[in-house]
């Protein structure tokens, strides 16, 4: 037996209120993130992922005061990122009640913090998240939500990630993000064919039908997703009844 | 009531204060063994390293004091581990409760990762901790180790090989996934100890 595909409901938090963009830009409000991430839960979401877009001290004493009260308040695993640099950062949030944090900027930077996040506290705690966009060169990973390209292929970086110990990897690509017209299956197909730990799909979806072809056909143990949700366009339970039906192994 | 979380090197025992808490129960996190002995019900969660986890409960004699227990005890994820004879984790001689061989999962194929991370079926439920749930109703686990099927399993899951999901002997409960991060089924799960 193979465990559940899961659905993740994004939370992008800025200033204790969460948001979300379309191509990383324009945001739109979506409520509060403990009122949604206790909803969420409620409906049968597998975990949680709250993203922090703020990058002040200010806004990261929010965020962690936001992830007390989130741990507090819901019962299945939520992972949390955004503006993890080192790991102290790590730690404040893992005591705060995270299950896991997710690390994207600050690793490619400087790749050893995947080793040190787990030596310390296991494999499982970190996700390596990725942002890529297919260049003229191929897939090519990206840094500050998109704005700086480095030099680091997707699919190599991913690797190394794996090999530093990442639990996970979750791979935003930027051209599908806020489009709504599925994920980048051919590139998770080839993330999830070639590396022996769960890939989580982000950025693309819009029908039922992108969550059923991503776990088929790009090959994800999960798929994370906004405002396909916040908004209330595809209601949790419609879906897994969906995918459940298309012979997905999913929760109800 | 009176529950008594056990306190020691080993992870995330928020998470399980936070689930008590929402059931309207308010834990004492202790490792004084006075405490522990006159709790009504004693939860022996864990994460981490079964060996540093044993080293650490055996400078302070708490698991003697484990052993010994007579009211309802709980031990979840490394907890159950710990509760077994040994673990090929660290070659570690543990509590000894269960008559088990704690082993690490070996993949067979590429989807066979491990950790094992994520939602699984329990199948086999036969306990008063499963009361109102359901054969096939899922749990959240997350561990690279395992307990065999035994005769004091009382819940198993299929994950590379059929294996003890949970068990039970005489005051001592156990399980390897995490009610506190469960949902649903998991809140039940822990309610159903608290009223045994």
């Amino acid at each position: 037996m193979s465990l559940a595909k899961r659905i993740i409901p994004c939370l992008d938090v800025k200033d204790g209120e969460t948001v979300k963009g379309t191509n990383f830009v324009n945001l739109r409000s979506a409520g509060d993130p403990v009122a949604l991430g206790k909803a969420y839960s409620e409906q049968g979401a597998d975990e949680l992922c709250f993203l922090d877009i703020t990058a002040s001290f200010e806004g990261r004493k929010t965020f962690t005061d936001m992830v007390t009260r989130v741990a507090q308040e819901i019962n299945i695993p939520f992972t949390v990122g955004g503006g993890i640099n080192e790991l102290a950062d790590v730690e404040r949030l893992l005591y705060a009640g995270a299950d896991k944090v997710s690390v994207n900027s600050a690793a490619i930077r400087r790749p050893e913090l995947i080793d040190e996040i787990t030596n310390r506290f296991g494999s499982q705690v970190c996700v390596c998240a990725i942002d890529a966009r297919f260049d003229a060169d191929g897939w090519h990973c990206y840094l500050k939500g998109g704005r700086e390209r480095t030099e680091r292929g997707l699919f190599e970086w991913a690797h190394e990630a794996q090999e530093r110990g990442a639990g996970e990897i979750l791979f935003t690509s930027m051209d599908h993000d806020g489009v709504k017209e599925g994920y980048a299956n051919e590139a998770l197909r080839e993330l999830a064919d070639n590396l022996s730990i769960p890939i989580i799909a982000s950025g693309g979806a819009g029908k039922k039908e992108h969550f059923r072809d991503t776990f088929t056909e790009g090959h994800a143990d999960a798929a994370l997703a906004a405002s396909v949700f916040h908004f209330g366009e595809i209601p949790i339970p419609e879906l897994k009844q969906y995918l459940r039906d298309e012979g997905i192994n999913v929760r109800i | 009531m009176n529950v008594a979380i056990v306190k020691y090197n080993a992870g995330n025992i928020y998470s399980v204060v936070n689930a008590l808490k929402r059931l309207g129960i308010e834990p004492t996190l202790t490792d004084d063994a006075e405490l522990l002995k006159k709790a009504d019900k004693v939860l022996f969660p864990g994460q981490g390293h079964a060996g540093e986890a044993m080293d650490y409960l055996k400078a302070r004699k708490l698991d003697l004091l484990i052993r010994d227990l007579k009211q309802p005890v709980f031990g979840i994820c490394v907890g159950q581990q710990l509760l077994c004879k040994h673990s090929e984790e660290g070659d570690t001689d543990c509590i000894g409760i269960f008559d088990a061989e704690v082993k690490r999962f070996q993949p067979q194929r590429h989807e066979d990762k491990v950790p094992c991370m994520g939602w699984n079926q329990l199948y086999n439920i036969k306990s008063p901790l499963y009361k109102g749930l359901n054969n096939g109703d899922f749990v959240y686990f997350v561990h690279s180790f395992y307990v065999p099927l035994c005769a004091e399993t009382i819940a198993t899951a299929d994950y590379i090989l059929p294996y003890s999901a949970s068990m039970h002997k005489d005051n001592f409960y156990t399980c390897q996934f995490h009610p506190e991060k469960s949902g649903k089924v998991g809140e039940q799960i822990l309610k159903n100890f608290l009223d045994i």
